[in-house]
């Protein structure tokens, strides 16, 4: 039960990989460090999940959470890199419409986690 | 003289005929205790008592330096040091204490605000079961029977964070009682209560929820999903399942969300499944329970009469050696067994 967060400013972007899993007790670590940054007017925020291994539903509150501060403070949030599960959860929740979602693998994933 | 004075006097003497008459040993023992007992009662610590001892041994050996009258020294503060360990460890323990009977009550609470009857419906047969991972459940399911016939069932998971966002549920709860009309369509349902999460409950906490209705005098289950876990219909002449699928946003996200409603019709042996997604989110030897593993286990006990075939289920996973819940557990089953 790890989370490690890594922030970095890449040109206009800042950067936030996410390494482990998001779960109950790693969510609270997660939104003090997201939320300043959402707060910012103007500030690009991309969050990586290649290495994320598991999101429970505390965390895509979070993510939820994370959103709305950037609507409300001007801020553009994007969540890359986000796979299987993770990317199954978006769908189901209709986030993926709202939200600024992306995935290498959007096609192969749809695949292995639509129909049953 | 103070009271410390004559205790000490008295284990003096004590120790003294302890030490020199050997017939009678056993009678000072006797008193030893007896008086041990007297020091509980006056609230006389242990390294009180050691203390005594020593100065018992200065006054009855007052020549001889020894290294057991030192070794009583480092006896002494040993003692100091494990009782005060001892109370820090005994505060924190109640501490937790009260904090468990805190969030047992909670959970009672809850359970009472929450609390909803799986209704008799002719011609229906429904079963469901709800176990919280922890004290407080964050599922929440919700039966009404409109007085034409119709079935209103409600299957919700909060998304949020633990204690706030559980008892939040209940206003959603009172909420949907409150506008609760069997004229009214799930797609409604789900937008007004869409409102009320969004003003009223926790910027943080969102809740994802599934509406269906079912009318008995039209074979039809019409539902709305806002971001549910999809549930499924089992269709009887086929033999299969199919995944109920309703898109639609997360409740308390946006200001205004709209939510397209769908319908489906049931025939006699149908069935629906309705879940949360603690049912696959559990772990069995560090993997997710893939969703058609569940709908074995389900076909398996449909047999059996809907209330027990949800309570077979969840004991079916429960029960392995390797399972692990990592989220609250809900699924109900609706079968038409006319």
């Amino acid at each position: 039960m790890n989370l490690k967060i890594d922030v970095s400013e890449k040109e206009n972007l800042t950067i936030v990989e996410l390494t482990g899993e998001i779960d109950v007790y790693t969510t609270p670590m997660l939104v003090e460090k997201l939320t300043p940054l959402t707060e910012v007017k103007g500030n690009n925020v991309q969050i990586d999940l290649a290495n994320t291994t598991y999101l429970d539903s505390t965390g895509l509150g979070a993510f939820i959470s994370a959103f709305k501060s950037s609507q409300e403070h001007e801020s553009h949030l994007e969540i890359i890199n986000v796979k299987d599960r993770v990317l199954r959860l978006f769908k189901v929740t209709g986030l993926h419409k709202i939200m600024n979602i992306n995935s290498d693998e959007t096609e192969r994933s749809e695949k292995v986690n639509g129909k049953v | 003289m103070n009271l410390i004075k004559v205790d000490e006097a008295l284990y003096t003497e004590l120790l003294q005929k302890f030490l020199q008459d050997q017939n009678q040993r056993e009678s000072y023992l006797e008193k030893a205790k007896r008086m041990s007992i007297s020091f509980a009662n006056r609230n006389i610590f242990p390294e009180e008592i050691v203390r005594i001892h020593m100065n018992a041994i200065d006054q009855l050996c007052k020549d001889q330096q020894s290294e057991y009258k030192l070794s009583l020294q480092l006896l002494l503060e040993t003692l100091i040091a494990y009782r005060e360990e001892h109370e820090t460890l005994h505060k924190v323990k109640e501490e937790s204490q009260e904090l468990k009977a805190e969030m047992e009550v909670a959970a009672n609470m809850q359970k009472t605000l929450l609390k909803t009857e799986v209704p008799k419906v002719p011609g229906l047969d429904i079963g469901a079961i709800t176990v919280p991972f922890k004290q407080l459940n964050g599922d929440y399911y919700h039966f009404v029977k409109g007085e034409d016939g119709t079935l209103g069932v409600t299957i919700a998971d909060v998304i949020g964070n633990g204690v706030p966002a559980a008892l939040s549920m209940s206003m959603v709860k009172y909420a949907l009682e409150s506008f609760y009309d069997e004229m009214m369509r799930p797609s409604t349902i789900l937008r007004y209560l869409n409102r009320v999460v969004e003003r009223n409950v926790a910027s943080n906490m969102f809740i994802t929820m599934f509406y269906g209705q079912y009318s008995p005098n039209t074979n039809k289950f019409r539902y709305s999903s806002a971001g549910h876990e999809p549930g499924f219909h089992y269709q009887a002449k086929k033999g299969t399942f199919s995944e109920i699928n309703a898109r639609g946003l997360v409740l308390g996200v946006l200001k205004h969300s709209y939510y397209t409603q769908y319908e489906l019709e049931m025939e006699t042996g149908d069935y629906i499944v309705l879940l949360t997604d603690g049912v696959t989110e559990c772990l069995r030897s560090g993997r997710f329970i893939e969703r058609e593993e569940v709908l074995e286990v389900i076909e398996t006990y449909a047999h059996l009469p809907a209330q027990e075939q949800v309570h077979k289920v969840y004991l079916h996973f429960n029960q392995l050696d390797d399972f692990e819940l990592k989220d609250d557990f809900t699924l109900i089953i609706i079968k038409k067994d006319v």
